[in-house]
């Protein structure tokens, strides 16, 4: 049993964990920008120092397991000045364009300088010249607005296991990039967009949200109508518009947690597609003529009485659907056994 | 699936056959490459080098249709070494004797022939499975689109018995579902031999039962499969189909011989979001609503049961499909189909489907989901199947003899032709997003660059390929992911329909269609274009979107 006091609360661990985590088991919440439990902890952003008693240097809480009898604070005047001071380097070498940036309201650098009063950069400003990277239908990517937080690169090696991105030079002038600074393209890149939700700024933004300001969009959460896996997400909604604007993961999906594919995460263009069927239509010498629901299932409920009394229940057949709910299956092979009276309903389960 | 997806991670071993799952199933897939980054050994059975056939240890690349006599020597070589679990046969299993017979005369020398694995290879995978506990098979098509289809399964079980391997954590045999809700289909009875729940429509008491809840008399009488509908129409004995979400003659093999069926109906009625190929053929064509725009569940591989929930409107008139059912059936005078919402239609069926008796609405809501079989509401579902004892007491084993596949590449056919999907598109339905078709705009088949040099072509030059049943002209993308003398197509495309090559020799069980061997030949053919007016229009889309 690991025993500390965190913030003068006393907590008791099985077994060693990182300051963070133990701290968030008293409601503590340390800022960071570049910890997320999914990954291997980096100790980059040093916004998660604490101070320990009996220590003379603060140390990253991410980066360092409890042990036995460490009596932490986490939020002292010094450590606030500390923060208050790396905060202040990061929007110094940052454009300030919050007012249009398309991470506004989500950005955690932007969220951390409200809560630490760090209005104005003190350092001046020399704008990298990194050109904008958006020659893909997935993302955009902005490096001036990049904070090195490497969240990215080990969301795609650790969790995607793609290993597309790396940390590339040193200092001011380290950058986030691909094998041989190429932008961003399907030929190495399982565009999955993992980097994208994940990053913590406006330097990685999903092409699909632009234009909306997130508390514009209703989630709802529903799960994904592709391949077997199950996979839970949450739909993006402008509700004004009755637009699905796009996918966002949530960490609690029983199956793939915080992961999606390209398909899962860019896929939801095809429901407000203008190619979607939006009235019955009845074939007449050949050619599709709109008609009214009523008109189509009177026509189908005559010529199905029909058939069924001239050629019996056996010569109707019906093909069920593994793209469809339970419930549509569960009526649609009901319909076929009671209403029709054959067991010639099949779907494509072999297939 | 025996197991859940994310006892994946905790496994010490994949034994991954005929799925190319980083593509086919990403999320499992990453699930897979991070327990391989952590040290789980890895084995993949495919002819293609595929993403995780590079992080395996050890990749077997068997010549297509060959699987059953890799099975069965895998486990001549268990039986051989003793490696086998003696305890779990004798208490958990039963036919052991005929299949330890039948092994025998899979040596590893005949299986090698067979397969073109080397002997060292076969001997490694046999010893690497039997000797890790937490071992679990994974398979998709590539098992059971074969005319062997049914026997792989029941050979993958026969390894998965011997061993020991079915009834514990992280281990099992675990079919990848193609479809969203391929699995709740089945367990609906959206099949032609049981009721929801897999009871059986020749059996008196599920007759009775069901009956009396549908208040009318149901058939003894087994119904049709998909090929033998088709059969039947053709022949004009089948005069109405009513299809629901299935585009059959895009997807089902042998395409010019679906056609002909529907053309030869009398009424066809087709349920769909989009004007599919089938929809073309159809009398009356209705609009349904999409996922997004639906209340109901959905049930995933690893039978857990989950909701979806509306977020928009569906377009124009469009109406959610149980509901477009209940207007066809009130209107033939039917009862029992009053229905208020997606809930009450659960209701009725988790009152007559024993493995979701248990599951309401709210606790799907509450409890993210149940893994079925979960009868009773106080049960907390079900995370892996068969621990202590099988449903039927002892499981029975099936010996399987190696068949080839019904079709061989020859001399005017060379190219052996596999088929399958790719990342960035699923089924048909993914062209019409405008994001995802511009990331893989057109069918890129895969050849070996043996034959690109033969033909004298470069990347994204045009193909015709042809089997005995039809011709397709596609772009190639050249690359050693296939072997020399094959290649691979998907069947996203309709500008280049696969399935109008693939053959429609079915396996004899489940009339599974062997969709991954035909044989077919290829030759470079000129940019015309009229010929490709609709993909040069996604082209420009492609460059107005990216410039």
């Amino acid at each position: 049993m690991i025993r500390i006091t965190i913030d003068g609360i006393p907590l008791e661990l099985e077994k060693p964990i990182n300051l963070l985590e133990a701290a968030k088991l008293v409601g503590i919440n340390i800022p960071n920008l570049c910890y997320s439990p999914e990954l291997t902890p980096y100790g980059g952003c040093r916004l998660c120092l604490v101070e320990i008693e009996g220590r003379r240097m603060p140390v990253a809480s991410c980066s360092r397991l409890a042990e036995d009898g460490m009596v932490v604070r986490t939020n002292t005047p010094q450590i606030r000045e500390i923060r208050r001071e790396l905060l202040n380097l990061l929007i110094s070498n940052h454009p300030m364009d919050c007012l249009t940036c398309e991470k506004v309201g989500t950005c955690d650098l932007q969220r951390l300088c409200y809560e630490y009063g760090v209005t104005t950069p003190s350092y001046p400003y020399d704008p990298p010249d990194i050109p904008l990277d958006d020659q893909n239908p997935i993302m955009v990517r902005d490096q001036s607005k990049c904070i090195k937080c490497g969240k990215c690169v080990r969301v795609c090696r650790e969790i995607q296991v793609s290993n597309v991105l790396e940390h590339v030079g040193r200092g001011f002038s380290s950058t986030v990039t691909t094998a041989g600074d190429r932008p961003i393209s399907r030929d190495f890149c399982r565009m999955c967009g993992q980097c994208v939700a994940i990053c913590p700024t406006g330097a990685l933004t999903n092409k699909e949200f632009a234009g909306y300001r997130p508390w514009e969009l209703k989630k709802v959460r529903t799960t994904c109508p592709f391949c077997g896996t199950g996979c839970t997400f949450d739909l993006n909604v402008d509700v004004k518009n009755n637009r699905v604007v796009g996918v966002t993961a949530c960490e609690d999906a029983p199956i793939n947690g915080t992961q999606l594919c390209v398909k899962g995460r860019f896929h939801t263009d095809f429901i407000s597609s203008e190619e979607r069927l939006t009235t019955p239509l009845i074939k007449k010498d050949g050619e599709f003529v709109p008609a009214s629901w009523n008109e189509a299932i009177n026509l189908i409920a005559t010529r199905f009485g029909e058939i069924k009394a001239k050629h019996g229940a056996n010569a109707f057949s019906g093909l069920s659907s593994a793209r469809c709910t339970n419930e549509d299956n569960y009526t649609f092979q009901k319909f076929m056994r009671a209403v029709i009276g054959t067991n010639n309903v099949d779907h494509c389960a072999r297939t | 699936m025996t197991n859940s997806v994310n006892e994946v991670l905790d496994a010490e071993l994949l034994f991954v056959i005929g799925s190319n799952t980083t593509e086919a199933h990403p999320i499992i897939g990453n699930k897979m490459k991070q327990a391989v980054r952590n040290g789980t050994k890895l084995i993949v059975v495919d002819p293609r080098t595929t993403e995780l056939a590079t992080m395996a240890d050890l990749h077997l690349p068997l010549r297509s249709g060959s699987d059953a006599a890799l099975i069965n020597g895998l486990m001549h070589i268990i039986l051989r070494e003793g490696w086998e679990d003696r305890e779990y046969i004798e208490t958990r299993t039963e036919g052991f004797e005929a299949v330890e017979e039948l092994v025998k005369k899979y040596t590893p020398e005949v299986v090698s022939a067979i397969t073109d694995l080397p002997e060292e290879d076969l001997f490694e995978a046999a010893k690497l499975y039997a000797s890790h506990r937490k071992a679990g098979i994974f398979y998709t098509l590539g098992i059971t689109e074969h005319t062997s289809g049914t026997s792989n399964v029941m050979n993958l079980a026969n390894l998965a018995l011997i061993t020991g391997h079915v009834g514990i954590e992280s281990a099992g045999i675990n079919p990848l579902r193609g479809q969203n809700n391929v699995q709740g289909a089945c367990d609906m009875g959206a099949l032609p031999d049981v009721y929801p729940g897999y009871q059986k429509v020749t059996d008196p008491a599920s007759i009775a039962r069901f009956s009396e809840a549908w208040g009318v008399p149901v058939s003894d009488k087994l119904g049709l499969r998909i090929p033998e509908m088709l059969d039947a129409a053709v022949a004009g004995d089948m005069k109405v189909m009513y299809v629901m979400g299935e585009d059959p003659v895009l997807t089902d093999p042998d395409a010019n011989h679906v056609k002909k069926a529907f053309e030869s109906m009398e009424f066809v009625v087709v349920q769909e979001i989009f004007m599919s190929e089938t929809a073309k053929l159809a009398d009356v064509v209705l609009p349904a609503a999409c996922y997004a725009e639906k209340e109901g569940t959905f049930t995933a591989s690893e039978r857990r049961v989950q909701r979806v929930r509306k977020a928009v409107n569906p377009p124009g008139q469009a109406k959610q499909d149980w509901e477009i059912i209940v207007a066809i059936a009130e209107k033939m005078g039917a009862e029992g189909f009053d229905f208020l919402n997606s809930e009450e239609v659960f209701e009725e069926m988790r009152s007559l489907t024993p493995q979701y008796a248990g599951m309401t609405y709210d606790r799907l809501e509450n409890e993210r989901g149940l893994q079925w079989p979960c009868p009773t509401l106080t049960h907390p579902g079900t995370k892996y199947l068969h621990k202590g004892v099988f449903p039927r007491g002892k499981a029975t084993m099936v010996p399987v003899e190696y068949k080839g596949p019904a079709e061989h590449v020859c001399d005017e056919y060379p190219i052996l032709l596999i088929t399958g999907r790719k990342l960035g598109h699923y089924n048909v339905t993914t062209r019409y997003s405008a994001l995802l078709d511009s990331i893989n705009p057109f069918e890129e088949a895969e050849i070996n660059p043996r034959e690109a040099e033969a033909l004298e072509l470069v990347e994204h030059d045009t193909i015709r390929v042809t089997s005995r049943r039809g011709s397709i002209v596609t772009r190639v993308q050249i690359t050693d992911r296939v072997k020399p003398g094959s290649m691979f197509m998907t069947f996203h495309y309709r500008e280049s329909p696969v399935n109008e090559l693939t053959q429609s020799a079915f396996d004899p069980i489940t009339l599974t269609g062997e969709y991954k061997v035909s044989a077919v030949k290829i030759e470079k053919v000129e940019w015309k274009d009229e010929q490709y007016e609709d993909e040069i229009h996604r082209f420009k889309r492609l460059e107005l979107l990216t410039h």
